[in-house]
């Protein structure tokens, strides 16, 4: 991947703490945040909205063939999940094996690294998924 | 709004081309293509060139001043369109429109990408790109990922198999072993699609287009000249387009692609036709779960059917519907920048009846159906014999 500080910088709210939004215009709730609902347009009135980080997998998949920077994660889980709030959000899933990964199974947001830059560079955090067990 | 024909066409072998740089490839499909116009070089308007990521691929961009000068065409407006794999399809509609709004006479369209100079991980990163770079690419989630999600959506909903999405592959490479032009020449089976490698789970390598370089050009013309250039100018009919959010996740269904529906409605409107007009189809088979979708979306097929019938066979070559006669994405090779040109260059040969092997017997309507990204770009054209 490209030198990912800038935006890894910029993103950080919703990248460390699910900070997405919300247009009080019509309660139509948006993650990531963006800045002119698509709904409302320019009756936009958005605000800060932070997710519980609780959902339910819609889809999933195992990726094998990773672009640069994930090189030594792979092979890695990836789920999209259906947020309580409304929203899918697209994701790590981790402590689940393979068996175990089911459409409609509830998950959790938790924080975890995501990637080094470099042998000795700078680490990554963002958020990730993990199964509630029940 | 004037009428718009195709009066030449021309496309450099797709695979990969070691020994011909960006420059070489264009001009072999471009001198093929005023040729078979007959046109010369000083009767060129302008130029549109579709090209996804020549800056990731070669260093090089500014690619569409560099191709007019390549054919030979001295001084004319030139401009790049970027719409990441819809680039080509979304330059030939530039191409229409301003030949319809009689702003320039004779255009040129052409689509190019060289990718295999650069290692796989380096085009996975810029492929990556045509999603939402700070919310898919940044987590490692690739482009075959994005379809792989939908592929696991549509199996879920629909009860699509493996096996049959293998099938949209088998097809595929049967029909690329006719085109001369085509990356693969080599049949395979539903067997070894299901035991190639996976690279997104549920996908595999024979399910996933491949790495290509390339090139396509198309000449455009008002049809009430085009015969002055070619006996059998190709009408375009409709040329329609439509966008939505780059991220997958920011859409309401993995198991639609509503630019594509959007697109499709209108095509049929503009040209006033129907589904069942059209029996030869160029589809974005990236992978083959797209094949399967546009299917949807276009309106062939109810949804969470399309898959079942071409496991049945209903899309061979010279069934109902021939759907991708060149091989398609997947047999034909898919370099990004070019394809949406390409399919435009089958459907005119197959509709003047120059496809050889792979000719559709009653070839009179014919569709191409382009996609960027994981659907935030759809663009669509039907055209039609005009001799
Ligand atoms: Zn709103």
């Amino acid at each position: 991947m490209e030198k990912p500080s800038a935006s890894m910088w910029r993103r950080i709210k919703s990248r460390y703490n699910l900070v997405g939004s919300i247009c009080k215009t019509c309660n139509t709730v948006y993650f990531p945040s963006r800045t002119v609902c698509r709904k409302c347009g320019r009756n936009t009135k958005m605000e800060d909205s932070t997710l519980s980080g609780l959902g339910e997998v819609y889809s999933f998949t195992k990726i094998y063939t990773p672009p640069e920077g994930f090189k030594d994660v792979a092979p890695y889980n990836i789920v999209a999940v259906k947020m309580k709030e409304g929203p899918i959000v697209e994701g790590h899933l981790v402590n689940a094996s393979k068996d175990n990964i089911k459409i409609g199974m509830k998950v959790k947001a938790i924080f975890r690294k995501m990637l080094t830059e470099g042998d000795e560079g700078l680490i990554f955090y963002h958020f990730k998924f993990e199964p509630i067990s029940v | 709004m004037r009428k718009v024909a195709i009066i030449g066409v021309g496309l450099s072998k797709f695979g990969e081309r070691w020994e011909l740089g960006l420059k070489e490839l264009m001009a072999e499909a471009g001198l093929m293509a005023i040729q078979d116009a007959n046109i010369s070089s000083h009767q060129v308007d302008a130029i549109y060139g579709g090209t996804m990521s020549p800056g990731r691929f070669v260093g090089q961009e500014h690619v569409a001043a560099l191709l007019a000068d390549q054919l030979g065409f001295h001084n004319i407006p030139a401009t790049r369109v970027e719409n990441a794999c819809a680039s080509g399809g979304t330059a030939l509609r530039q191409g229409f429109i301003s030949v319809a709004s009689g702003i320039h006479d004779i255009v040129v369209v052409g689509g190019v990408e060289k990718m295999t100079d650069v290692p796989l991980s380096d085009a996975t990163t810029a492929l990556g790109g045509a999603g939402d770079q700070e919310l898919e690419l940044s987590q490692g989630i690739t482009f075959p990922g994005l379809y792989a999600l939908m592929a696991r959506r549509h199996m879920h909903e629909y009860g699509t198999t493996e096996e049959q999405l293998a099938s949209v592959a088998v097809k595929n490479h049967d029909n690329a072993y006719k085109n001369p032009f085509a990356q693969f020449h080599k049949r395979i089976t539903i067997d070894e699609v299901m035991k190639s490698k996976v690279v997104a789970d549920p996908l595999k390598v024979l399910d996933s287009s491949p790495i290509s370089d390339g090139a396509a050009v198309a000449v455009l013309a008002p049809l009430e000249i085009a015969r002055k250039f070619n006996e059998v100018p190709i009408e375009i009919l409709a040329s329609t387009q439509a966008s939505d959010s780059l991220s997958l996740s920011e859409r309401s269904s993995f198991t639609e692609i509503k630019a594509t529906q959007i697109a499709a409605k209108k095509a049929f409107e503009q040209a006033k036709v129907s589904q069942k007009d059209i029996n030869v189809l160029e589809v974005h088979d990236c992978f083959t779960i797209a094949e399967i979708i546009a299917l949807e979306d276009m309106g062939f097929f109810k949804k969470g059917e399309a898959a079942k019938a071409t496991a049945n066979g209903e899309t061979v070559l010279n069934s109902k519907l021939s759907v991708n006669t060149s091989g398609g994405l997947k047999g034909c090779g898919h370099p990004v920048g070019a394809t949406g040109v390409k399919q435009a260059v089958e459907i005119v040969w197959q509709l003047r009846g120059q496809a050889k092997d792979r000719q559709v017997s009653n070839a009179n309507i014919g569709m191409t159906h382009n996609v960027g990204g994981s659907g935030a770009t759809s663009v669509i054209h039907i055209m039609k014999r005009a001799d």
